[in-house]
């Protein structure tokens, strides 16, 4: 178990854009950092790059308080897991999970002690003997955990290992990933473009975008309060409104909207008035997609209520929108950037 | 009064035209096919019937008598003991052959996936060999092995490695002959096991030798314990390909040594034809040639089973 720490890190890859950009960040002793993001926003990179599998342009990489840049990846004390798992196909689960052991010079009693600890951890037991092609894809996913998990890592490192994974399973195998990792209590940094997963599972999220840090917070902080019009409109779905007022963007999310007719002004909300287009009904959730005037003419709108909730507007109806000042965001309207009220 | 206009059925007409009769096809199969089907049956096909025919006669290039003798051709070809050196040194030479090619090939199918300036002109230099006749690339090595002429004497005598005065025989003595037609066989057969490696490597998926990276692995392990199982199945496919050429072969050894001194270097392939062409006694000829069908068919099956089996992961 350590602490993982990155320090003004860049890459680039020669020509264009840097991938990652002078990113500093660090994971916390048993922290479970996500690393969310567009693709080709970098996560991927910096992850590679805190493995060691990918030499830094500039910067550092300090894996428990130590300069690890100057190590190769088995040196690092770290487990990966990729987004393939790369479960070796020619060796069977046991061997599989065994590898890292072997690597080490364990003796063979020893390592078939911690196979078992580990596969027993995971339920795989009864799978031992059986070649990676033989699994399931969560069960895969599981033999990578164990092996992973076998030879005791101060780092976990996963990059978007439910993304192979069918919708179905997807969840299970959230809670299991997050339940292991309460279990064993090592520092693990999480790779994603699932805003769900990164929410479900990050004690905290750091967003990237463009290979340079958004920001970095607990889900609440990045939900509620995020830095900027990116975070701002990449997590959430529907993503937070934007409309523009007194040179300022307010945001807000669309389940923070409520609907009135003819509500007056307030003083502890704001109102806009708008136009319902359209009212799509998903099963447990009902959007209503408004346009709004703002400084910048017409703006859509999508508002979020729970099936439960009674609606009372259609299409093609007025209606004001109400949103409590206490759930509204302000943002510089040229940087973007969170801004006083 | 005008003629009423006949509509005639121009549908069955159009039909019968060449480049519709193209669009079927029950006929465009059969036409493309034909031409390998040819090449099959007149080369290779009649060819072999021909020679087990030969094999079991006492056919000669002399005279048009033909008489069946059984089993007689096979036993006197047993008892040469001409015969025997060229089945030894076969074998000999493609085991020899097919080793170089393997350690050779693994490394250069490393070479060629590598990324690298110039690329293009390392891949090129490497496929030389393989785009050259056997014949033309035995010319260039016969002149490269000549007692009087041979670069590799020059640079070994300026070397001080051999006397100048008195140049290597490269093909005439045992040994050095054995040597330098196993060199070639594996020169040539080269070409084609390093691209198929190379196919081989490109198809591991990068994570795994990363996997085995961060795993602890060093450079000999995730060689040894990664690369090279999910290798193995395609490198036999090359060794398949080298076998076959290597095993068959006869222009190596016919215009290098001429299957001297002596018969050192004599193969399956030349003594066939020394006896069989030069000799006049195809009967012979053909039986030396069967000889190698075992061993051909052994491979062939071998290929097919991979072609068949081949797992992807």
């Amino acid at each position: 178990m350590a602490e993982v720490e990155v320090r003004e890190i860049r890459k680039s890859f020669g020509g264009g854009n840097p991938a990652v950009d002078g990113i500093s960040l660090t994971c916390k002793n048993g922290e479970y950092l996500v690393l969310l993001g567009p693709s080709g926003c970098g996560k991927t990179t910096l992850l590679r790059m805190i493995a060691g599998l990918e030499a830094p342009t500039g910067g550092d990489v300090l894996i428990g308080g130590k300069s690890v840049r100057a190590l190769p990846p088995r040196a690092r004390k770290i487990a990966m897991v990729f987004q393939s798992y790369a479960l070796y196909p020619h060796k069977k689960v046991v061997q599989n999970i065994s590898f890292p052991l072997e690597a080490q010079g364990m003796s063979a009693q020893e390592r078939m002690e911690k196979v078992k600890w580990a596969a027993g951890l995971l339920g795989i037991d009864h799978l031992l003997q059986r070649k990676p092609r033989q699994l399931s894809g969560g069960e895969r996913q599981r033999v990578a955990l164990a092996r992973a998990l076998v030879r005791e890592p101060q780092v976990f490192l996963l990059d978007e290992p439910l993304s192979n994974l069918d919708a179905k399973l997807r969840a299970s195998a959230r809670l299991e990933l997050k339940q292991f990792q309460q279990r064993v209590g090592v520092s693990t940094i999480y790779v994603t473009h699932d805003q769900v997963e990164a929410m479900g599972l990050g004690d905290r999220i750091a967003v990237l975008n463009q290979g340079r840090l958004q920001q970095v917070g607990t889900p609440e902080e990045i939900y509620h309060h995020p830095a900027n019009t990116f975070v701002a409109t990449f997590v959430g779905s529907p993503p937070m409104n934007l409309l523009e007022r007194d040179g300022k963007l307010i945001g807000f999310r669309p389940e923070n909207i409520r609907l009135e007719k003819n509500a007056g002004s307030r003083d502890d909300a704001t109102v806009f008035r708008g136009h319902v287009l359209r009212v799509e009904n998903l099963g447990s959730d009902r959007y209503v997609y408004l346009r709004v005037k703002d400084a910048h003419g017409d703006t859509n709108v999508i508002a979020k209520f729970a099936i439960a909730e009674p609606l009372e507007f259609s299409n093609d109806e007025d209606a004001d929108l109400v949103i409590r000042n206490r759930n509204i965001n302000f943002f510089d309207r040229d940087s973007g950037q969170k801004a006083a009220a | 009064m005008s003629e009423p206009a006949v509509h005639r059925t121009v549908i069955i007409d159009e039909s019968f035209r060449v480049h519709h009769l193209l669009d079927r096809e029950s006929v465009l199969g059969p036409v493309m096919l034909s031409p390998l089907l040819i090449y099959l049956v007149a080369l290779i096909g009649l060819p072999l019937v021909f020679v087990f025919i030969y094999a079991f006669s006492d056919a000669t290039t002399g005279s048009d008598s033909f008489g069946f003798v059984g089993l007689q051709t096979f036993q006197t070809t047993l008892e040469d003991p001409v015969f025997r050196i060229a089945l030894r040194n076969t074998v000999v030479f493609t085991v020899l052959a097919q080793l170089v090619v393997i350690v050779l090939a693994t490394v250069l199918g490393f070479v060629l996936s590598a990324d690298f300036r110039g690329k293009w002109f390392v891949r090129f230099l490497i496929l030389l060999p393989w785009t050259t006749p056997v014949a033309l690339s035995a010319l260039a090595w016969l002149w490269m092995l000549d007692s009087l002429f041979s670069p590799f004497n020059w640079i070994l005598g300026n070397l001080h490695v051999v006397d100048q005065g008195t140049p290597v025989a490269w093909l005439g003595q045992d040994s050095l002959a054995v040597g330098s037609v196993v060199a070639l066989q594996a020169w040539r057969t080269l070409p084609l096991a390093a691209v198929i490696l190379m196919a081989g490597l490109t198809s591991i998926p990068p994570e795994l030798s990363e996997q085995a990276e961060v795993d602890g692995a060093g450079f000999w392990r995730r060689f040894f314990d990664i690369t090279m199982p999910l290798l193995a199945p395609i490198m036999m496919v090359a060794i398949l390909f080298g076998i076959v050429a290597t095993f068959t072969d006869m222009a190596a050894v016919y215009i290098l040594t001429r299957g001297g001194p002596g018969n050192a270097t004599q193969v399956l392939g030349s003594w066939s034809f020394y006896t069989g062409i030069q000799g006049g006694s195809l009967a012979q000829g053909a039986a030396i040639g069967i000889f190698m069908f075992p061993v051909l068919l052994g491979v062939c099956i071998l290929m097919l089973r991979r072609a068949s089996q081949t797992e992807v992961v």
